[in-house]
């Protein structure tokens, strides 16, 4: 009775967290003919990728991705390279400087967003950076440096410390040491790191809606946004596939992180 | 040069190093910190404490404007201006109800999945989907589900509502996708936490003869307490915080029924211009934030001793 009953509310956890998602497949794969019919219909009766293909000629939807591609690429790559340095010294050294840096991270997740971007964006049109893809970048790379930090700090203190004192004691010195000793250890973890630094930046919003308020500069989230207009229901299969489509990074990521994630991540972070 | 880079990095122990005045361990410190500090002093703490002083200016977002010190005229106004308290409450109603909800409905998700049944692959994979999506995306999704034409909502029901129109609907209508898209983290947290009760707690408390609610209230609830304060209190920041999924769902309508406390900053500031303002409204949110949190925290250590 009681395995009954666990299997029923299992069903509905599992019909609550699915159903959304695919009627934004079912969306996705509908005609024009049968999204305009006055019953909407579960199951597309005649299943069409045209939707997909027209999502590409709508609003200069490609041009987005592009643009939200080489922001990511340039916020995840330039985040880990300042944020590694960091993550050593915060991991290797205890200092003041290390706590400053933990009650930063701390700080950073409380205080609203309004409060920063404000002034930010008062500094960034002083700078000309509004409405240019550098000034998300630098945004982005802020943002997400905290939690980069605290990532990768986490990873080095993995790498025994014992190791690189070895290394020493072999006669490396302290730069070779690190190079040949504490990166090929390290290296999962900078992926890591850089792949949730993409994702963070593919998949924001707040920041570069104020940042680019020029549509010819706009990234994906935001197109999409615009996206849907007064225009009725003719627009909602191009726009299910194209919304389909900026999840595919996203879903590779935890694709790829789904097996460490309940063991080994969350349970660090939760066990402090 | 290659004097410092070929010496052999001696093993120090950080009470070795504290003697000599600034070590070379402090330098290097700082080095290494360098690049990291830089765009944080620069983009981060440096605009968060304009920010701060921003708010007893009459500052507008515009260029030609001088701006003044007007000291705590923009509090009073806070204070005196209806939209801010019924933006402030709607903000409540929503920080609280998700983050209650949410951790309800995640706990008992978790509790399921601990308990290794059949196809619970298939619900550990979705309980992850939500987390993996852009904000923006689930916006639009859920959009889709409410549509008053072509939603699925409506056709489930054989309703005609307009759900994120309507003025007493929009308000739950927005909770649910809330619920739907923070559960995810809370549960994989607590699943995380669960797996690392004792067994040995459950077993002992098998032989004393507690039935499956007695083992729950005793052992699994006190035993993820830490977990449970843990998440919660980052939750209810979140959602408080919250803009993108709103603002992509209702832009804070109907007149101004989902208008949470971050979408009505986000108009004054970069609608009617008012940075002095908005900045206040911000200042005043985070107060309330830290002063809920810290007697939240505070509460629950003095009942965990």
């Amino acid at each position: 009775m009681r395995r009954v009953l666990q299997y029923v509310a299992l069903v509905a956890y599992v019909v609550f967290l699915a159903f959304p998602l695919l009627w934004l497949l079912s969306t996705a794969l509908k005609t024009p003919q049968e999204m305009a019919l006055t019953e909407p219909t579960w199951i597309p009766r005649e299943p069409t990728l045209a939707n997909f293909g027209d999502a590409f000629g709508e609003q200069d939807l490609v041009g987005a991705a592009l643009r939200s591609l080489v922001v990511a690429l340039f916020a995840s790559v330039i985040t880990v390279l300042i944020s590694l340095p960091a993550a050593y010294a915060m991991a290797r050294y205890r200092g003041l400087l290390n706590k400053v840096a933990i009650g930063w991270v701390l700080v950073s997740q409380v205080f609203p967003f309004i409060l920063i971007i404000i002034p930010l964006f008062m500094i960034l049109r002083d700078l000309d950076l509004v409405n240019t893809l550098p000034g998300l970048v630098v945004v982005h790379v802020t943002f997400t440096l905290p939690f980069a930090l605290w990532m990768l700090q986490g990873y080095v203190r993995a790498v025994p410390r014992e190791l690189e004192e070895a290394a020493a004691v072999d006669g490396a010195g302290r730069l070779r040491s690190i190079a040949s000793v504490v990166a090929p250890l390290l290296a999962p973890g900078v992926v890591a790191t850089l792949l949730f630094s993409f994702i963070s930046s593919w998949n924001e919003f707040m920041f570069a809606l104020v940042v680019l308020q020029n549509p010819d500069v706009m990234t994906l989230p935001l197109t999409l946004v615009r996206f849907t207009g007064p225009e009725g229901v003719a627009r909602l299969g191009p726009l299910a596939a194209a919304s389909l489509m900026a999840t595919i990074p996203s879903l590779i990521f935890f694709a790829i992180i789904q097996r460490r994630l309940k063991s080994g991540l969350m349970a660090g972070a939760v066990k402090g | 040069m290659t004097a410092t880079v070929t010496r052999p990095a001696p093993p120090r122990g950080p009470r070795r190093a504290r003697r000599p005045g600034i070590s070379r361990q402090t330098r290097e410190m700082w080095v290494l910190m360098l690049p990291a500090l830089v765009p944080v002093l620069l983009f981060s703490v440096g605009p968060l404490l304009y920010g701060i002083g921003l708010a007893f200016t009459d500052a507008r977002n515009t260029r030609v404007h001088q701006t003044e010190f007007v000291g705590l005229e923009n509090f009073t106004r806070l204070l005196t201006d209806a939209e801010f308290w019924s933006s402030f409450q709607i903000g409540a109603i929503w920080a609280v109800s998700v983050t209650v909800l949410q951790f309800l409905a995640a706990l008992g998700l978790a509790l399921l999945l601990n308990e290794k049944l059949r196809f619970s692959g298939l619900a550990r994979v979705l309980s992850v989907v939500p987390w993996a999506m852009p904000p923006v995306v689930i916006g639009l999704m859920w959009k889709l589900v409410y549509h008053p034409d072509a939603g699925m909502l409506n056709d489930l029901l054989g309703t005609h509502i307009n759900w994120l129109a309507d003025f007493s609907l929009a308000l739950p209508a927005i909770i649910v996708v809330g619920i739907w898209a923070g559960m995810p983290q809370t549960t994989v947290v607590l699943l995380a936490g669960l797996q690392n009760v004792p067994k040995e707690l459950y077993e002992a408390g098998e032989m004393d003869g507690a039935g499956t609610w007695r083992r729950f209230w005793s052992i699994t609830l006190p035993q993820l307490r830490p977990v449970i304060v843990a998440i919660t209190s980052l939750d209810f920041v979140w959602n408080i915080n919250q803009f993108g999924l709103v603002y992509v769902l209702t832009q804070g309508g109907p007149g101004g029924r989902t208008r949470l406390p971050m979408l009505f900053a986000y108009e004054e500031a970069f609608r009617y211009r008012m940075a002095g303002y908005a900045s206040m409204l911000g200042l005043a949110m985070a107060i309330v934030v830290l002063a809920v949190l810290g007697l939240y925290l505070w509460r629950q250590m003095r009942e965990a001793k």
